[in-house]
């Protein structure tokens, strides 16, 4: 049996000759890992080709496209980031015509360092690795089962240490809008730390997270301050999945609940805040 | 050809020292991205780190030395411009001592450039008054 970093390796080969590149991660100078756009005119850089960490391969991918919106690419994503490039779609922020995706399946430690629940592609036709089940998500239960002055009291601590750095949503893939609500004095005063009311800033976020979120953890892992956000998108995904039936990234076609109210209408970007 | 890289760095806006990577798309700086297996910063980086990328080539960056001739600031070249202040701290080190004068240094600096600089305080200069930014 051959490892997973073998067969991506020979999986991204073999798509490289119909792409103009392959987004994958790449070990760069003192072992650090970063998204690299590999082409089949350096194939040699597949020598540094790298599975983990994971990285926000997604955003990176909105970069390119942004400048590149015809480009005709692959993608290397871990179930996650599956789900983020399908919801991604959904809101019209890349055309999956011309995109070839490589699913990574994740393996039991990394499954258990991000506490998914789905650490599989289901989308991707080209797989790497096997998949395996969902872990439990310890955290969130413990934080589920308090009662709500508990709840209060833990998140108001948690909040107070945020340092505003915006990573939470600078890193986060389904984080498109270009004009961000977490830019607006209205609701999150600029130029204060600590902030005057920080769970404002989290709620504006957690709010417009719903029904978008796929679990990534990639805002919980850039956190400096360690905030478990994750855990209330996730909670918040619970509630849309009973009041909806809906989770992000799960299907290709079944339309994300805030879009349903522009049923009538062709749902396109149109440049301004939505 | 799309030409996507990301450049490894130390964060230049204090002395801790994070680790990023500055996003250049078909050469031009884009967008910075942490540097998660990186001892220092784990992949964190405060609002300053995340913008890093915005200065860089930021039209009111300063390219070149300014020096005020007759109350407004001028462009200057490098050479003018250290002779002027190495005449000045000639004049202000006669004319009140050398303990008149202070350096202020700073940590967005390496160790080289502020040893260099605390040389140059008491030992061109003559004064023990150094200090730098991080104090703040």
């Amino acid at each position: 049996m051959t490892d997973r970093l073998t067969t991506l390796r020979k999986t991204i080969e073999n798509v490289l000759p119909n792409v103009e590149g392959v987004l994958a991660l790449r070990i760069g100078p003192g072992g650090i890992t970063a998204p690299h756009l590999f082409s089949k005119e350096h194939s040699e850089e597949l020598d540094k080709l790298a599975l983990w960490p994971k990285e926000p391969v997604p955003d990176t991918l909105k970069i390119i496209l942004r400048a590149h919106p015809d480009a005709k690419l692959a993608i290397v994503c871990r179930g996650c980031e599956e789900r983020g490039i399908v919801e991604m779609f959904k809101h019209s922020q890349l055309n999956l015509d011309n995109l070839t995706l490589i699913g990574l399946q994740c393996e039991q430690d990394e499954a258990e360092f991000c506490r998914c629940a789905k650490p599989f592609t289901v989308h991707s036709k080209l797989t790497v690795g096997e998949p395996i089940e969902g872990v439990p998500d310890p955290l969130t239960a413990k934080i589920e089962a308090m009662s709500q002055p508990e709840k209060q009291a833990f998140w108001k601590q948690e909040f107070e240490h945020c340092i505003k750095c915006y990573g939470c949503r600078n890193i986060c893939p389904q984080c498109f809008c270009n004009i961000c609500a977490l830019e607006d004095e209205t609701w999150v005063e600029t130029g204060r730390l600590p902030m005057p009311n920080p769970s404002m800033y989290h709620m504006v976020r957690a709010m417009h997270m719903t029904a978008k979120c796929v679990a990534c953890r990639e805002c919980e892992e850039t956190c400096p301050a360690d905030i478990p956000m994750a855990v209330h998108f996730r909670l918040i995904a619970r509630d849309v999945r009973e009041m909806f039936n809906y989770e992000p990234g799960a299907s290709m076609d079944q339309k994300p609940p805030q879009l349903l109210v522009l049923e009538e209408g062709e749902y396109e970007r149109s440049g301004l805040p939505h | 050809m799309i030409d996507y890289k990301n450049v490894l760095t130390t964060c230049p806006y204090c002395g801790t020292g994070c680790a990023l990577h500055l996003q250049v798309l078909d050469e031009k700086l884009v967008g910075v991205l942490p540097a998660k297996n990186h001892v220092v910063s784990e992949g964190g980086l405060c609002i300053k780190g995340w913008n890093v990328h915005a200065f860089v080539n930021h039209p009111d960056r300063l390219t070149t030395p300014l020096i005020r001739k007759n109350g407004k600031l001028e462009e200057a070249t490098w050479d003018e411009a250290l002779t002027l202040i190495a005449d000045k701290f000639g004049e202000v080190k006669t004319a009140s001592g050398p303990d008149s004068v202070a350096i202020l240094t700073s940590a967005k600096c390496t160790n080289e450039e502020n040893y260099l600089l605390q040389k140059f305080a008491r030992a061109v200069i003559g004064t023990n008054n150094v200090d730098h930014c991080a104090r703040l």
